[in-house]
């Protein structure tokens, strides 16, 4: 084995590779929310349908897509590999455990957390991201130019209150997540210092407040709008 | 007062194991919590049955040696080593679960003992300086800021009993391991084997079993010094600059 695959194969090579793609896709997050706000302007989805144009045709955008797609994947490959590894260190568990008094749920449950993240986007990704890349989706024109009408089934999904109920859940979880993973991942690459780890901790709540939150208002927005 | 035991009884290594009752009466709530078992490992002998085992040394809180999982937290319910709870921190009647530490690097040898030499192979793969430090005015020749003095020994104090991996829901040695590597990180003396020795260090906490780190802070919750998780973050910190500069290929 080389230096390199016995460092990433070790237990904390694994976690620094759970850390940094976990830190991707909070950056990924602020990205994606950013742009989604666009769901907001009063236009019938011209900016939105223009930005989405943007996003899948793009050069750059691709490429950092597909590293997307990648910190998806080892993200999720990594979890699995460690939780495994990490059964197999207590194989035999306690009749009575009470762990709640020192540590945090989410802290112990990310896997479940993001088990659940990953079921939705699942479904996420199947209703709009294949929508937008294989499916038959109405054309608009902007100023000559054609343009796939993305906001046209995003606002049909979100007029359906079960499915806007399960993206705000789904939030809700993804909220939890980040809770525990945003400060997590900065001590796992090593960063705990007084100067900055309160501020880090500070800013992991509220990011995972905020960005579920802003996600959750865009489907809950358009089901408002789809009342009138 | 009186109490319920239920203690996890295991011939051997290879036996099954299970949880059996015992009633032990009037304990005094000045005992310790290891004077309550030696009452009842004297009803035991008594009765000519097998008394139970465990560990335990010095019985006055710094060795390391006494372990016991009790009422579903590593050393009871005081932030303190087993030896140095009281009866006083439990109730007339109560019902005490004792279970041995649970993990696969930690194999039970008999009832509530269980085998640390783990801990003992991760020390002898790096956590040692090699240099002849002299007697002691040698040693007092180095000079050492207080600040970092201290928090070196801040972190020497870890006393190697495990309850870190007893509460870690993935029995994780993180907090042991890191403390091992900081307390030598820090010092002058620990400069040359520096690198070398958390790779080491680190790659025999895996060959062991041990499981992975996931933040839980579970392991600083329960440790009876104290030791910081800012220590596994500082040995994050040495292991991934030791593998992008040291000599190991």
């Amino acid at each position: 084995m080389s230096w390199v695959t016995k460092t990433l194969s070790s237990s904390l090579g694994k976690k620094l590779i759970m850390s940094l793609t976990g830190l991707f896709l909070i950056i990924f997050l602020v990205g994606h929310v950013t742009g989604n706000l666009q769901l907001f302007i009063n236009d019938d989805g011209q900016a939105f349908n223009i930005y989405a144009k943007f996003m899948t045709t793009n050069p750059a955008v691709k490429i950092l897509s597909y590293v997307t797609y990648i910190a998806i994947i080892g993200h999720v490959v990594y979890s699995i590999i460690t939780t495994l590894a990490n059964k197999k260190a207590r194989p035999i568990g306690y009749q009575t455990s009470r762990a709640s008094t020192n540590s945090a749920w989410t802290s112990r449950n990310m896997g479940v957390l993001g088990t659940i993240v990953l079921i939705f986007l699942v479904v996420h990704l199947q209703g709009f991201w294949y929508e937008m890349h294989w499916g038959n989706l109405p054309v608009v024109q902007y100023d000559g130019e054609e343009y796939k009408d993305l906001y046209s089934i995003v606002k049909f999904a979100f007029a359906e209150p079960l499915l806007v109920l399960l993206y705000v859940v789904a939030m809700v979880f993804l909220g939890l997540h980040l809770s525990h993973g945003f400060a997590s991942a900065f001590q796992t690459l090593g960063l705990n210092h007084k100067k900055y780890t309160p501020a880090i901790v500070f800013l992991g709540r509220v990011f995972s407040v905020v960005v579920p939150a802003l996600f959750a208002s865009m489907p809950i927005y358009l089901y408002i709008s789809s009342l009138n | 007062m009186n109490l319920t035991l239920k203690i996890w009884r295991q011939k051997n290594n290879s036996d099954k194991g299970a949880f059996k009752e015992y009633k032990v009466e009037h304990i005094s709530k000045d005992m310790s919590f290891l004077e309550m078992l030696d009452v009842l490992n004297e009803q035991l002998a008594n009765k000519g049955e097998d008394p139970v085992h465990f560990d335990h040394d010095c019985r006055e809180g710094i060795c390391g040696m006494c372990s016991l999982y009790i009422n579903g937290k590593p050393h009871g319910p005081e932030q303190t080593t087993t030896c140095q709870l009281h009866m006083r921190s439990f109730q007339d009647g109560e019902v005490v679960t004792i279970e041995p530490w649970r993990a696969t690097a930690f194999p039970v040898l008999k009832d509530l003992v269980v085998n640390r030499s783990a801990f003992d192979r991760i020390i002898q793969a790096g956590g040692y300086v090699s240099v002849n430090t002299g007697g002691v005015p040698d040693a007092n020749e180095i000079p050492i800021p207080k600040k970092i003095a201290d928090e070196a020994f801040d972190s020497a104090t870890c006393i190697g009993c495990g309850a870190c991996v007893a509460a870690c829901k993935n029995a994780s040695a993180m907090l042991f391991v890191s403390a091992k590597v900081s307390q030598l990180a820090l010092l002058p003396q620990g400069q040359v084997e520096r690198k070398e020795r958390v790779e080491r260090m680190v790659s025999q906490m895996d060959a062991e079993g041990f499981g992975a780190c996931s933040n839980t802070g579970a392991c600083e919750a329960e440790c009876p010094k104290g030791i910081s998780v800012t220590n596994i973050a500082r040995m994050n910190r040495e292991y991934f600059s030791a593998v992008v500069t040291s000599d190991n290929i």
